[in-house]
């Protein structure tokens, strides 16, 4: 990887008190690089904790110990240059869609003009133009979801960290939503960051995926992805594709955990 | 179900309904005749709407009116401020949740009935006093509401909101106040009907003027048929500022569905 890595994890460490007082071991030891303009999924069973990770990159959550460093400099807190996507799409119900994909940019203090064109061509990359003075309460879980990931590329930021976005979809909207997750990443460049608990999805969307297991949330093994891009529905039936997802399963099935 | 068969049904309940009423009122005139009810015990309902056309016709009752409903609007509006401000403040210092609101139950425990005569005492018998009470019962139901409303914003709400840099008070702005207005409006919407029974309670206790004044009156002068048209007016008074809340709820929290809307506003 020629690119200078935009994220640098070192020795990474989180862990939790449980209300029972017990101190549970979210991430142990966690170490990686993601380069600018990658798209890494980050696959594991329920428990190890590859939400808690997006969200000590998102700067919600603080780190135990290790280091940690956007674009070179340690996490500390929310950044501006970055946006995310949780798996509800978390839309404020009296914004109008149009209203709802400016917040990031309300909540800057930037003047909503200079954004909104910027705003309006996005709506339209995610197909949702017509959509713009509609309310999140007229629209279909795919098309909130839209909007969500919408939302997070307004700002313009340099990395997307996605926490199993399409959880909550029916399969062949979830197809269809990776599909254009593909087309938005080819046209902005930029780099995303995404968990999820399905094999299939981490290896079709990814140039590497990073797997995870639990009890103590680790690394177990990062697969670089090499299938050819652009990537359609058609490389699911590949042997190659095949082959990478019967590799990672094999990581979930000496765990014994069958939920991945 | 199709729209049209939907608004056909409704019509069905509104007929309905009306007819209920109509054979409820006919049953009771009929009993009352039929069984030579006595006056002074229970009025016979064209009696009732002979005392109310005498009432209005007079201005006796409009007089009243004015006064009971001008006490039931200044005690809701003082006392629903109150309880909303109240009730930010509270939402947005925890310590405060833990220091004063004890003592807030502790007061709301107290039937304001009981303290009602205290409150003539202390602020007169005129419409000051009418205001206290009503605005202490009408209170309550917007601070506990406005409490609750606050603390409905989804969790990954806020952490998406932190996610995108916002400042505490952005949240609380942006996601937290919006959010608790559906539960304001309920809050709302039970302290207008109680501001009513403040306002009557607070006349029985000692006033010069009023609806509830005038019950009282009625009643001493075995005026059954005028005190069942005082009630008629009150009962309209409540049902009016029902639908005004309503309505200014469907306008403000526009984004809560009818079919949620009802749950919530019944």
């Amino acid at each position: 990887m020629a690119a200078p890595a935009l994220i640098a994890a070192r020795g990474l460490n989180k862990t939790y008190a449980t209300q029972s007082g017990e101190t549970v071991n979210a991430l142990s030891n966690v170490s990686f690089d993601v380069a600018r303009g990658e798209l890494v999924t980050v696959v594991g069973p329920s428990g190890c904790g590859k939400s808690t990770l997006l969200k000590i990159l998102a700067g919600i959550l603080r780190r135990s110990s290790g280091e940690i460093t956007l674009g070179g400099r340690p996490i500390d807190g929310p950044s501006r240059d970055v946006g995310v996507v949780f798996q509800a799409p978390v839309l404020l119900p009296w914004r109008t869609v149009l209203q709802n994909v400016l917040l990031p940019i309300d909540i800057q203090r930037q003047k909503r003009a200079d954004h909104a064109e910027r705003a309006q061509a996005l709506i339209r990359m995610v197909g949702l133009a017509g959509f713009e003075n509609k309310y999140p309460g007229e629209l279909s879980g795919g098309m909130q979801q839209r909007v969500g990931i919408t939302r997070a590329l307004v700002h313009d930021p340099s990395l997307l960290l996605m926490d199993e976005p399409f959880g909550a979809l029916d399969a062949m909207t979830r197809e269809q939503m990776n599909l254009e997750l593909l087309r938005i990443w080819g046209e902005s460049g930029k780099t995303i960051m995404l968990v999820t608990h399905s094999i299939p999805e981490a290896v079709f969307l990814a140039d590497r995926v990073i797997v995870m297991s639990p009890r103590p949330g680790r690394i177990s093994e990062v697969i670089e992805v090499d299938l050819a891009r652009p990537r359609d529905l058609a490389v699911i039936n590949s042997p190659h594709f095949g082959e990478f997802v019967a590799r990672i399963r094999r990581h979930f099935q000496s765990l014994g955990s069958l939920d991945a | 179900m199709s729209a049209s068969a939907a608004s056909s049904r409704r019509r069905l309940e509104i007929s309905l309904s009306v007819l209920l009423f109509v054979v409820f009122v006919l049953g009771w005139e009929g009993a009352v005749r039929l069984f030579a009810i006595p006056a002074i015990v229970i009025p016979s309902p064209t009696a009732v709407m002979r005392a109310l056309a005498h009432g209005l016709m007079s201005g006796e009752l409009i007089t009243h009116f004015w006064v009971t409903f001008a006490e039931v609007l200044l005690g809701f509006v003082v006392g629903a401020s109150c309880g909303f401000v109240i009730g930010v403040l509270v939402g947005l210092f925890p310590l405060l949740e833990r220091t004063v609101y004890p003592y807030v139950v502790a007061f709301q425990t107290l039937p304001k009935v009981a303290i009602a005569p205290i409150i003539v005492i202390w602020f007169g018998y005129g419409m000051t006093s009418k205001v206290v009470i009503t605005a202490t019962i009408a209170f309550f139901p917007v601070l506990a509401n406005t409490i609750v409303g606050l603390r409905a914003v989804p969790r990954e709400q806020v952490e998406l909101m932190v996610a995108f840099t916002a400042s505490r008070w952005q949240i609380f702005l942006m996601a937290r106040l919006p959010q608790s207005l559906p539960y304001v409006f309920v809050g709302l919407d039970v302290a207008i009907v109680l501001s009513v029974i403040g306002a009557i309670v607070g006349e029985f206790v000692g006033a010069q003027a009023g609806l509830g004044y005038l019950i009282l009156q009625r009643n001493f002068h075995m005026d059954m048929a005028g005190v069942f048209a005082i009630l008629i007016i009150l009962s309209l008074m409540g049902i009016g500022l029902h639908l005004l809340v309503n309505a200014i709820q469907r306008r403000v929290v526009f984004w809560i569905d009818s079919a949620h809307d009802k749950v919530m506003g019944a």
